[in-house]
């Protein structure tokens, strides 16, 4: 094996293994701290993927904000000395069916049914100033609606969370 | 050789995951990382075929607002989480039942 298919079967073992945690654990630090691993592992595929940018927007965004949100999320809805944060599962066995069924599929078609275009592909080359030069030329306006996106949920997060006065 | 196949082998493996997560789980907090893993895997297909396909950046553009999205949806969700939490005393989808006819 090439040392590119060592790193590549590392990181998706390492992704696929910490996603299973984040499924089957009963505790919900744990779901949450194997969430972690499970982002770090897509950061990885990325880079070999040749997505720099992309990597490190993951890290960021999702290590460093989707997944400190969560952890608050976790422990704000249990009472604090409620140490045992576990979760219970209900129709484990039909939703596992249900699940490996799809996996099933989805191999079958993606994988043996389909014939992918063999497109040029791109050799991994940096990417930033690509992406930053799409963003403010080509695709200004999905980008500024994203910005307004983020702007009115963020508003209407703080809007539902706010304690509204007993009338 | 590691190619296309490859990453949507992992990334279907994400996705069932994820929606096995979805399924099964009681906890809104464990639903919404369910959820993040559903987005994850089709951000790994995005780049793969940006990657491996017409050799565009556009997949990982796609990817960029779909991380976007995804950090609004967790706002939200998170703050009905928490009023759920305030209303019922529970972080549990299943009792979250006052819409119940």
């Amino acid at each position: 094996m090439s040392p590119q298919a060592v790193v590549f079967y590392l990181l998706a073992a390492i992704t696929v293994g910490s996603a299973a945690v984040v499924v089957l654990a009963r505790s919900l630090i744990y779901n949450a701290f194997a969430l972690l691993f499970t982002f770090m592992g897509v950061a990885g595929l990325y880079v070999m993927l040749g997505a720099d940018f992309l990597a490190a927007t993951q890290l960021l965004i999702y290590v460093g904000g989707i997944l400190v949100l969560l952890l608050f999320g976790v422990m704000l809805t249990h009472k604090l000395y409620d140490l045992d944060l576990r979760t219970e599962v209900t129709q484990f066995w039909p939703g596992l069916i249900i699940a490996s069924g799809l996996f099933a599929f989805l191999v079958v078609v993606l994988v043996f049914r389909i014939q992918w275009a063999a497109g040029p592909g791109r050799a991994p080359a940096a990417t930033t100033r690509e992406i930053g030069a799409l963003f403010m030329g080509q695709y200004l306006l999905p980008f500024e609606a994203a910005s307004l996106l983020l702007l009115v949920a963020l508003m209407g997060a703080a809007m539902i969370v706010r304690r509204r006065k007993v009338a | 050789m590691i190619g296309l196949h490859h990453y949507l082998v992992v990334s279907a493996a994400l996705f069932s995951l994820g929606m096995l997560a979805v399924l099964t789980r009681r906890n809104a907090v464990n639903v919404l990382m369910g959820i993040e893993l559903i987005l994850n895997s089709a951000n790994l297909n995005l780049v793969a075929f940006s990657r491996f396909g017409s050799g565009n950046l556009q997949g990982q553009l796609f990817a960029v607002f779909v991380i976007v999205i995804a950090a609004a949806e967790v706002a939200v969700a998170l703050a009905i989480v928490l009023t759920l939490y305030r209303l019922r005393r529970t972080p549990n989808l299943d009792e979250a039942d006052i819409l119940r006819g």
